[in-house]
């Protein structure tokens, strides 16, 4: 082999750092406008949150507290890896605590613990354009979005309550963005849209494979889609968290035996732990 | 103000290569009158209605359109966001197959509906009211609104489609052969329909029919096409009666045989 | 009990270490060594650096050894340290005219200057498994024979130029910088230049069927491939400092033009079109491939109707590459318990609803006490 191979901070070179951010600040100036970047090849798969690692690279300083979550655990393969790749590749600090961290990229969950003006949310995003399942061609869509053509997003709406009496859409739920742009949340639960609206936090979004990066800006107004007379409705837990008694948070559903048996704990495994007092052995319960 | 023509295009042509499509065409149409386009397959007419519609550019030609605030826009050079706002509100397109008119996987009233979400309608039962006020309008019953077009016989999914565009109340429509490929009783209340939707609405239309009998009962006037040329127009009565080119006389004599 | 979903971190590292043993297999065989797979196994090499886009047989055939002969894990790993390289610029375009030909083949010309050439093919073998390639293989010695190699082997789409018959091969925007999709987001409409270099790093399998329903029907464009030709290029660059071309070294090519039909319109007379395929190394089937989709997606410029999937750019470039494919397909495998909790509590909820209702219709039928 010619040479080993070195690698910069973060991964990325400082070049392509610099082109990712100049998309961010786009991202930001037009929220919820999907602004197309070039995405680079990293090394993990595509789908596995090429983007947002991407973001989190471009974003990231020497200073800077890393928390990496997937469906709201800390201690999932796949943030345990993009944890791993961080601390190797930037050796910065990483931390389970929500309320310690700086930069927090996340798939499929909004920490329960409300975001500060000084952090950064780094969302992975699989697909970004809320009309794809409506219309399939990129051409199309980006032509909608530019005419605010969105009619045939409430016609599946519609379609929804007209089969079921109300909106079946429970998680990629898609939100208007300061009454303008159509903007796909990712696939957080519905659950969690509340959380993005006049949030604190910078908010990004980043899809690798699909080459898009599209931002809220702290203080921006998140509208869920819905009717006047058919409002976007929470997810509700009849039950509180079988484990800290937490009550008006997203609840995992753990089965227990083959006998029916079920158990219904926090998704946010941080905001469990920290109403538990950190048990942090971590082992049986 | 409502002398001037709502349509009117100059001189519009389109080649298909060496081909011609049709070849300086100029028509008016005004508010309320409804003008047939007939003539044989092939003979420019379908080319004709998508060159006034916008759906396909011209080789050269002009149309312009009076919008609601009554001035007359030149349709070639009006923006893509305005073009389609005129699609979803103030123009109809029936096509002679319904299912490129109708989204067939979503049900009735969802079909009727999403003009109505397009200019921004939010309340599902007001959108529903006015569905299904619609379907009974085109005489479909209010049972059927969350059924598929796909369990729709032909002529209540050419019903459906009409509903879905005069929801809106345009004050043009477009169709393109309506009634082609229906049964001649399903035939004749859909022209029914048509024509008494036309008087009670106001509509201006344009139909392209092949069929002399369809243009006869729904136009005003008429204009013959043969090979992307217009060769006769005038008031349908008088084109049909007393027909003055080789043609339409051919035309006409063949349809009294038949 | 519950337990917590704990020690991911072990789960992975104790995973990582079994990789290791498997990709080594039984350790009472001899280990691979990279020039064996270099050598030996040269066609894999060869896909590694078209679909990686990286020119590097030492280090394709390091992926090959790493991803246990996975070849689309190895093109990946080939990508990743691609895209962390130093770039110093493009180079100047290769001038295959100047091929040092291994390989050239037309299937529209008998015979033609520079000739035909077979070379090293797998055409015309018998596919008959060969047993003493079981052992240490005997090879038959090479005498080298006078192939003129001084001779000139014009492209026979030149010599179709030359009376006017086939297209001029003229860039799209002859001003325009090259694209590049690997420093820019993939958009639509695509170029020519743009929609060439996704298929250069486009999966073969994928390019591969595409070409094939083209000539199923699926769009199809009557093709003759004009030629192929194999053989080594000199790829050569022009530092902004020294500004002239400096001659960086050879790459093995595989170029291949399809000659295909058109009818003519009011503007052109009829003619032959053309599709390119170009990949490196030894790659037929994929330069082949290549050069019917080429020509598929030139469709809407001819003034032809966009039919058929292989005519459909925003289809075939959004699907071809494989790297971003198997990432998204196998990222079903990460957990969803998230949005499966969501649809969960809603299928839960839609059941209710539904009893409810049938409940309602059945009203006859007794209710039972117990809920």
């Amino acid at each position: 082999m010619s040479s080993a191979p070195v690698y910069n901070f973060a991964y990325l070179d400082e070049q392509t750092k610099r082109m990712i951010r100049r998309a961010i600040l786009k991202a930001i100036a037009v929220p919820g406008y999907q602004v197309p970047f070039a995405s680079r090849e990293m090394p993990m798969p595509y789908g596995w949150g090429t983007g947002g690692v991407q973001l989190t690279a471009s974003i990231l300083g020497a200073g800077d507290v890393l928390k990496v979550i997937d469906q709201g655990a800390d201690d999932t393969t796949n943030a345990v890896s993009i944890r791993k790749f961080f601390e190797k590749t930037a050796g910065v600090e990483t931390t389970s605590l929500t309320g310690d961290a700086t930069i927090i990229q996340t798939r499929h969950r909004i920490p329960e613990e409300p975001l500060t003006a000084d952090q950064i949310l780094v969302y992975q995003v699989p697909i970004p354009e809320p009309l794809r399942f409506l219309e399939p061609r990129e051409t199309e869509t980006r032509q909608m979005h530019a005419l605010q053509d969105y009619g045939l997003m409430h016609v599946k709406l519609y379609e929804d309550i007209s089969r079921h009496g109300h909106i079946a859409t429970t998680y990629a739920y898609p939100v208007k963005v300061e009454a303008r742009y159509v903007m796909d949340p990712s696939p957080i639960p519905k659950f969690d849209n509340p959380k993005m609206d006049m949030c604190s936090a910078l908010q990004l979004f980043g899809a690798g494979r699909e080459q898009r990066i599209y931002a809220l800006p702290p203080y921006t107004q998140v509208t869920s889609l819905d009717f006047e007379d058919h409002p976007f409705e929470r997810t509700k837990f009849e039950k509180p968290c079988g484990l800290c008694g937490a009550t008006g948070v997203y609840l995992d559903e753990i089965v227990t035996d083959d006998q029916g048996g079920r158990l219904f704990v926090c998704s946010d495994t941080d905001y469990c732990e920290g109403r538990r007092g950190h048990e942090t052995d971590g082992g049986v319960l | 103000m409502t002398d001037a023509p709502l349509i009117q295009a100059n001189g519009l042509t389109r080649y298909y290569g060496a081909h011609i499509g049709c070849l300086d065409v100029d028509l008016e149409v005004h508010e309320g009158e409804v003008l047939a386009i007939v003539g044989e397959s092939g003979s420019g007419k379908s080319t004709l209605l998508s060159l006034l519609s916008t759906q396909l550019p011209p080789t050269r030609g002009e149309v312009s359109y009076r919008t609601r605030d009554g001035v007359s826009r030149d349709l070639l050079s009006l923006p893509e966001a305005e073009r389609r706002f005129l699609f979803r509100t103030d123009w109809g397109f029936v096509h002679q197959d319904a299912r490129a008119g109708l989204r067939m996987g979503v049900s009735a009233g969802g079909n009727v509906g999403e003009r109505l979400m397009a200019v921004g309608w939010r309340h599902y039962g007001r959108i529903r009211d006015e569905a299904t006020d619609w379907l009974a309008r085109v005489e479909i019953k209010a049972e059927r609104i969350d059924d598929s077009p796909k369990t729709f016989s032909g002529g209540m999914r050419q019903r459906l489609q009409i509903a879905k565009n005069m929801v809106t109340r345009p004050r043009l429509v477009f169709m393109d052969e309506p009634t082609g490929g229906l049964d001649v009783s399903v035939q004749a209340r859909l022209l029914d329909l048509i024509r008494g939707l036309v008087s009670d609405y106001g509509l201006a239309a344009i139909v392209v029919t092949h069929d002399l009998a369809v243009a006869r009962l729904l136009s005003h006037r008429i204009m013959v096409m043969r090979n992307g040329r217009v060769i006769e127009t005038g008031l349908t009565d008088q084109v049909l009666d007393d027909p003055q080119e080789a043609y339409t006389q051919l035309l006409v004599s063949s349809i009294l045989q038949s | 009990m519950y337990v917590a979903v704990k020690g991911g971190e072990a789960a992975i590292e104790a995973a990582h270490k079994l990789l290791a043993k498997e990709r080594r297999g039984d350790a009472s065989v001899l280990e691979l060594t990279t020039d064996q797979i270099r050598e030996q196994l040269s066609l894999a090499v060869n896909r590694v650096m078209s679909e990686g886009s990286l020119y590097d047989p030492d280090l394709a055939a390091l992926a090959i050894k790493q991803a246990r002969g996975d070849l689309i894990e190895a093109i990946f790993l080939a990508r990743a340290y691609r895209t962390t390289l130093p770039r110093f610029g493009y180079s100047e375009p290769a001038n295959t005219s100047a091929m040092a030909i291994r390989r050239r083949i037309s299937a529209t010309y008998k015979d033609l200057p520079g000739g035909q050439v077979l070379g090293p093919t797998f055409d015309y073998t018998h596919r008959l498994l060969d047993p003493s390639l079981a052992g240490e293989g005997n090879f038959p010695a090479v005498e080298k024979t006078e192939t003129g190699d001084a001779e000139v082997s014009p492209h026979v789409a030149a010599l179709l130029n030359n009376e006017g018959l086939i297209e001029e091969n003229l860039p799209q925007n002859p001003d325009a910088d090259v694209s590049d999709l690997t420093r820019g987001a993939l958009e639509f409409p695509a170029d020519r230049d743009l929609r060439l270099q996704a298929l250069a790093r486009g999966d073969e399998g994928f390019l591969l069927a595409l070409g094939y329903s083209t000539q199923l029907g699926f769009g199809r464009t009557h093709p003759f491939a004009g030629e192929i030709r194999m053989g080594e290029v000199e790829v050569s660059f022009v530092p902004e400092e020294l500004g002239f071309e400096v001659p960086l070294g050879e790459v093995t090519l595989t170029e291949c033009e399809m000659v295909t039909q058109f009818a003519g319109s009011a503007d052109a007379a009829p003619q032959f079109t053309r599709g390119y395929g170009l990949v490196f190394g030894h790659s037929e089937r994929k330069a082949m491939a290549m050069a019917l989709v080429d020509r598929s997606l030139r469709t809407a410029e001819f003034g032809e109707d966009v039919v058929a999937p292989a005519q459909d750019a925003e289809f075939v470039l959004s699907h071809a590459d494989n790297i971003q494919a198997t990432g998204f397909v196998e990222h079903l495998k990460l957990p969803h318990y998230v949005d499966f909790q969501a649809e969960l509590v809603l299928l839960r909820q839609l059941r209710a609803e539904w009893e409810a209702e049938r409940g309602k219709t059945d009203g006859a039928s007794p209710k039972e006490a117990a809920e």
